[in-house]
Parts: structure tokens; sequence; C-alpha cells
């Protein structure tokens, strides 16, 4: 009987060695004559183990991590393939504290399933939301989505529902899903590890939607940074068309649908929708102003449902085990579970799934373990590059919608980026208002000229120039960008600096020579 | 490294042609040029904006407006380094400043060598940072011996 033996295909896993890790393994199997299967699994997001190699036994998944291929001979010899002991070895991965404690959800097969068998996908429960959004028909799938208060995991935290029950009230001859794979902000990975580790998931979710607005045709938009998810979610495109679960009659039913992907060109603004549609026109990413609404005037003049690869990836779990099940999970207004990502300079970096609710110190300490440089953390930033950064004495607010913006932050796409104490807030705030001005659409004038006399300002307080006028003119300057920008790229940009300025002040006094020493 | 093929007007020709149906077809194509070439060059503009019956102004004015549409021909490899704020948190500047002192290279320069780095903000690798990509593969936990050695490999 041959061995399964799995070796992650996900490109962080790739970054550390794991192609090298996986060739090793065929190697050895074959000098030693033993029948070994490989297969080429996501992640399961707990990346400081990655290339984390598993077997299946009948006692269940064992792992051994992190793994060199200098370290193959080695687990061969001590029996690995039938879960034997080994230096490296982690026992069953799926009582690893780290995932014990998670809930997930939308995670639940990343990392475990082959993310290009159909019939892997099925034997881990997928297809059954499908499946059951085609015999309910459209009405009811929005109710079920509006029951499960579902939000927008883009950042905007829209109600998922009520934009496809939009869309589904407008008449047109023709409406589609796009799907914003755009995943632009520093320090998040979820939507990646989606499209590499169950690109199923996020196929049926499309499905799903285009049979509740009565959509047939759908668009994946993916960043050019993600060359290899690219390539991965067109595999699984093909294997989906050839599996009935694409094309003229989707699952045999009588909706029609198809996904094609476009490839982004490395412009952070084409992540806001608007812009991302101009640029699926073929046309320079700026952004519209709105409204009218994508739901009603989208793609080509369209009514568009577009969606966060992880809003449109969850509604599977949500069609099939009731809106009401998923709402069980979260806090407040905030339902269902979060995906966030660790990431910075963290010990355990990774993929958590966790109901809304936990804490960033939850995050940080207890999943994260402190620093990975041993240092003491400064300063965490939630939410991607237009998040707060917070201080050590605001780590027990809670990770929802509302907690988050009452603390003046937003949780955006549930990235939390952790620095150590060598950090400089001055330093990061004026990288805020440089990628601004670099990445602004150029629309309005705040956030393309006042981006710019942002970081020049913050030059000059360092610089000890006229320092408390200065800051008074940043603050100013926040103002105008938060009153007079179309868009959250000009109008979020002050979070990360007044955070920076409110929490960090000592790190704006005046210190020529410090900075210029960095 | 990945060669790209010198310019060819019949074969870019093809590549229009073969996508100008598509939806939203400029991306495409524009991807498709650079792809094969490695840049797109000035004179691609004229038949594309005929393909899509659209004006050479629109076609310019989209491959300014994106980061990743290089208008020169270039040899080298390409490093795509990680600057936002994960891999700041773990010392990309310190890279960078590396590249810059120990072997001259700056990020995003015109000239054209051996190995070329280009300023990404996050490559989704962010819990294995400092990231980067070498012609698309990607790197995690990037140091300064690993850039070393990669420099190395480009001047073969
Ligand atoms: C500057 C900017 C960048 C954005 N980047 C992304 C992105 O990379 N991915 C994403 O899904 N949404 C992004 N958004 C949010 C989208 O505009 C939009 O709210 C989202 O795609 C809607 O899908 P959802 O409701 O499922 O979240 C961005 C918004 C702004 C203003
Ligand atoms: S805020 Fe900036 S990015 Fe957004 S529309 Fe205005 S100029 Fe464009
Ligand atoms: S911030 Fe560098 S890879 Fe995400």
């Amino acid at each position: 009987m041959s061995a399964k033996v799995y070796v992650p295909g996900d490109s962080a896993a790739l970054s550390v060695g794991a192609d090298g890790v996986a060739a090793a393994i065929g190697e050895e199997a074959r000098r030693r004559g033993l029948d070994v299967q490989i297969v080429r699994n996501g992640s399961r997001g707990l990346f400081w183990l990655e290339p984390l190699v598993e077997i299946e036994t009948p006692a269940g998944r064992l792992a051994y991590g992190p793994i060199e291929a200098g370290d193959v001979a080695s687990l061969f010899d001590a029996h690995f393939l039938s879960g034997r002991p080994h230096a490296k070895a982690l026992g069953r991965i799926d009582e690893h504290p780290y995932l014990k404690r998670q809930q997930r959800l939308l995670f639940a097969r990343c990392g475990v399933a082959d993310p290009l068998s159909i019939e892997d996908y099925r034997a881990h429960g997928g297809l059954k939301g499908l499946e059951r959004a085609l015999a309910i028909g459209p009405q009811a799938i929005v109710e079920e989505v509006l029951a499960s208060g579902l939000r927008g995991r883009g950042g905007a935290g829209f109600p998922c529902g009520i934009k496809w029950r939009t869309v589904a009230a407008t008449a047109a001859d023709q409406k589609y899903v796009v799907c914003n794979a755009d995943e632009g902000d520093s320090g998040t990975f979820a939507d990646r590890m989606i499209l590499e580790g169950d690109p199923f998931a996020l196929i049926e979710g499309m499905a799903i939607a285009a049979v509740a607005v009565g959509a047939t045709k759908g668009f994946v938009y993916i960043r050019s940074e993600y060359p290899h998810a690219f390539a991965k979610f067109n595999a699984a495109l093909a294997a989906a068309r050839k599996a009935g679960l694409l094309g003229h009659s989707v699952l045999g039913s009588s909706h029609g649908f198809d996904i094609e992907t476009r490839l982004g060109a490395g412009a952070y603004i084409c992540g806001e929708e608007t812009s991302l549609l101009e640029s699926l026109e073929g046309k320079r990413g700026e952004v519209r102003a709105k409204p009218p609404l994508p739901a009603i005037s989208g793609l080509f003049g369209k009514p568009t449902a577009m969606n966060n690869v992880l809003t449109l990836a969850s509604t599977p779990w949500i069609l099939t085990h009731g809106g009401k099940a998923y709402a069980d999970y979260g806090m407040g207004r905030s339902r269902g579970t979060q995906p966030f990502q660790l990431a910075g300079n963290v010990k355990h970096g990774g993929l958590v799934e966790l109901a809304f609710g936990a804490t960033i110190r939850t995050l940080v300490e207890d999943f994260g373990g402190g620093t990975r440089s041993g240092r003491p953390i400064r300063a965490v930033q939630v939410g991607g590059p237009l998040g707060a950064y917070f201080p050590q004495s605001l780590l027990d607010t809670p990770l929802d919608y509302e907690a988050m913006l009452e603390a003046k932050g937003m949780l955006g796409h549930g990235g939390i980026v952790v620095f150590d104490d060598t950090v400089n807030l001055a330093r990061q705030a004026r990288f805020a208002f440089e990628f601004c001005a670099k990445e602004s659409c150029g629309k309005c004038t705040p956030c393309r000229i006042g981006s710019t006399r942002g970081f020049e300002t913050i030059d000059k307080i360092v610089a000890g120039e006229n320092a408390e006028a200065n800051i008074a003119l940043v603050r100013d300057l926040c103002t105008v960008m938060t009153d007079a920008s179309l868009c959250a790229l000009g109008g979020l940009t002050p979070l990360p600096v007044l955070s920076a300025l409110d929490h960090f002040a000592e790190d704006f006094a005046p210190r020529p020579k410090r900075l210029a020493a960095e | 490294m990945i060669r790209k093929l010198a310019w060819d007007e019949e074969l870019a020709g093809r590549l229009i042609d073969e996508r100008k149906t598509a939806d939203g077809a400029l991306m495409p194509i524009l991807h498709a040029l650079q792809e094969t070439f490695g840049y797109i060059d000035r004179a691609a503009i004229a038949p594309i904006a005929e393909a899509l019956n659209i004006s050479k102004a629109d076609v310019h004015g989209v491959i300014s407006f994106y980061h990743d549409f290089r208008a020169a021909p270039a040899s080298g490899r390409a490093l795509k380094l990680c600057r936002a704020e994960s891999c700041q948190a773990m010392g990309c500047e310190d890279l960078i400043d590396h590249l810059r002192r120990a072997h001259g290279l700056t990020p995003d320069s015109e000239t054209d060598g051996a190995l070329r780095i280009e300023t990404v903000y996050c490559l989704g690798n962010c819990a294995l940072s400092p990231a980067a990509l070498i012609d698309g593969a990607p790197i995690g936990r990037l140091t300064a011996a690993k850039l070393d050695a990669l420099v190395r490999e480009a001047g073969q």
C-alpha cells in the first residue's frame, strides 16, 4: 500500500524550500524502493513550522516540521512513513494547540485536502452549500446570507446579504459576480491561502452568489504579486469546469455560470472596488464616484456583486450549515469568524481563524508567542497600511468592527503586524503618507498632494523645525484628508498617522542624529 | 533567469489578436506583451489602439498608470523586494541598505544590470518576512547572506 505524504505547495511554504523537500522525499522513497504518494496540499497556516510535512496514519495526520531537504533521509531512517518519532515530530497536527484553539469554519479544509481534487473537496464537505443553494433558489439564499450576519471581509464590512439582494432586485440582461482578490493590505495573506489551498471554496461561493443574484459570468481579479496563486487558481478553474461545477449547467442545474481570471498590475488602489472595475474594463484604475453603486451599475455598467475572497468563500459553509449556525459565532454586530493574519515581528506568525471578539493581546501573545526578536512588543498595526498602530495599553481592545472603530482604528482585512521596541513611529507615520502618495489614483487633491506635504512635514518635525506648529499642521492635514477624499486611501491614511501621534508622541521629538543614523 | 524575446512586431500582433475579443482585453494584452518581451514597446501602442478601437492616448494612459508595466527592455534577473509594514518590522530596510552598501544596488533604479531590485508592497508572505520574489519564485525570511548569494548567482 502506498503511503500518503503531504508537502504544502503554498507559496509561503515554497519560500522556505517546500519544493526541495518534496523532491527529496520522492527521491529518497525511490532509492529505498518505497511506494509514496506525495500530495501538494495548501498550508495549515502555521508558517514558522513550514515546510510542514504530514503523513496519513490510522491514528490521524502526523506532522513533522520545519523540514529541510537535508532532514529527509533521517525521516526515512526514523520510519516516519509509519508515524514513528523523530526530533522534528509534532504529533497529531489537529491536536496542535495553535489549531486546537481556533474556530476554523472557512479554513477547515485549507492545508487538509488536495486543493486541485474535486473528489477530495467533496469528501471534506465541499459542494453541499451549492447543492442546497440550487435547491432553495435565489430568495432563500439571500435570506440565509442575511441571517448569517456575514459582512464584507475586504475591509469595509458591508453586509453581504444586502448587497446580494440589491443585485438580485436589479433587472438587467447581464449581471456579474466579481471577486476582489487584490489583497493589497500589508500583513495579510488569507485570500492567497484560499486561492492556493482551497480554491474550490471560492469557486463554490461565487457560484452560490451567481445563483442568488442571477449572474452568468464571474471574474476574479488577482494581484500580480501572487503569480503562484494565479496559476493554482486557474488550474482549479479548469478542474471545476471538467467536473461540471462551472459551465452551461452548474452541477446539472439550469444555471449557467463561468469564471475568468484577470491579473492586476501592481496598483494598490485597484483593490478599491470601483477602481478594480475600471481596471477590469481595461482602463486606468481611477476611483469612480458613488453612486451609482456597483450593485446597480458595476462592471461594463451592469449590476455586479463584488466581494472579497473570504466573503465569497464563507458562503458555502453558511448555506451548508444555515445562516443561524454562522451567526452563533461572534459578538455584537460582527457575526461569524474572521481569519486573522498574524505577521511582522512575531514568533508564531500564521493564520488564526476565530470568532469576532478575541483581543489583540490574545492574538499577539497567546497565539503569536511575542516577538520573534525576543524584545518587548511596542506597537501592533491592525488592518493593513490604513490601520492604526496600537500601543501596549490598548492591546486588550477586542477585534470586532465596532470596537476597532471606537478605538480609532479599523479591522480591515484582519491583518495584525507586530513591532518590537526598536520601531520608530514617526518613521511609520511618514511611511503611511509616502505610501498614500505613491499609490494615490490622483483624483483628489488632499490625497495626491496632501500626502506628500504630510511626509515632508514629518521630516521637519523630527528635524526639530517648528515641531509644535508642524504637528498641528499634520493634524489639520489629516482632517482635510479624512473629510475630502473620495475613497479610503486618502480618507484613512490619517488613521496610522494619528495613532502614531496620539500613542507614541515621544517618537516625534526632535532627534536628527538618531534618524539620520538609522 | 527567464530569458525574454527581442521585440517582434509580428509576434506582438499575434498576441494582441488572440486576446482582443476578451472582456476588458487591454490588461491581458499588456500582460502578454510584457511576459513575452519583458516590457511594452512603444511600437505596440498603435496596433493595440486599433485592435480595441480606443485612442493611442488611452493605451498610453493605462500603461503609465500601473507600476508593473515597463517601457524599456530589461535583461537581468528581477528581485521584487517587499518594503511594506510586516517586512519593515523584520528589517527589510536594513536589507535595502545592505544592497546599496555591499553591492551598489538601489531599488527601482533605471540602470539595467544582472540583478534589478524592484520595490513591492506585500507579497502575502508576511508571516515569513522579510519576503521577496526572484523571477517569480518566492523567498521567505530573507537575510543579507541570502541576498549576497542571489547577487553572486545573478552575476554568473
Ligand atoms: C484603497 C482601498 C483598497 C482596498 N483593497 C481591497 C483589497 O485588496 N481587497 C478587498 O477585498 N477589498 C479591498 N478594498 C475594499 C473594496 O473597496 C470593497 O469594499 C470590497 O471589495 C467589497 O467586498 P466585501 O464586501 O466582500 O468586503 C479596498 C478599499 C480601498 C478604499
Ligand atoms: S482618496 Fe486618493 S486614491 Fe481615493 S479617489 Fe481620491 S485620489 Fe484616488
Ligand atoms: S508585508 Fe512584506 S510580504 Fe506582506
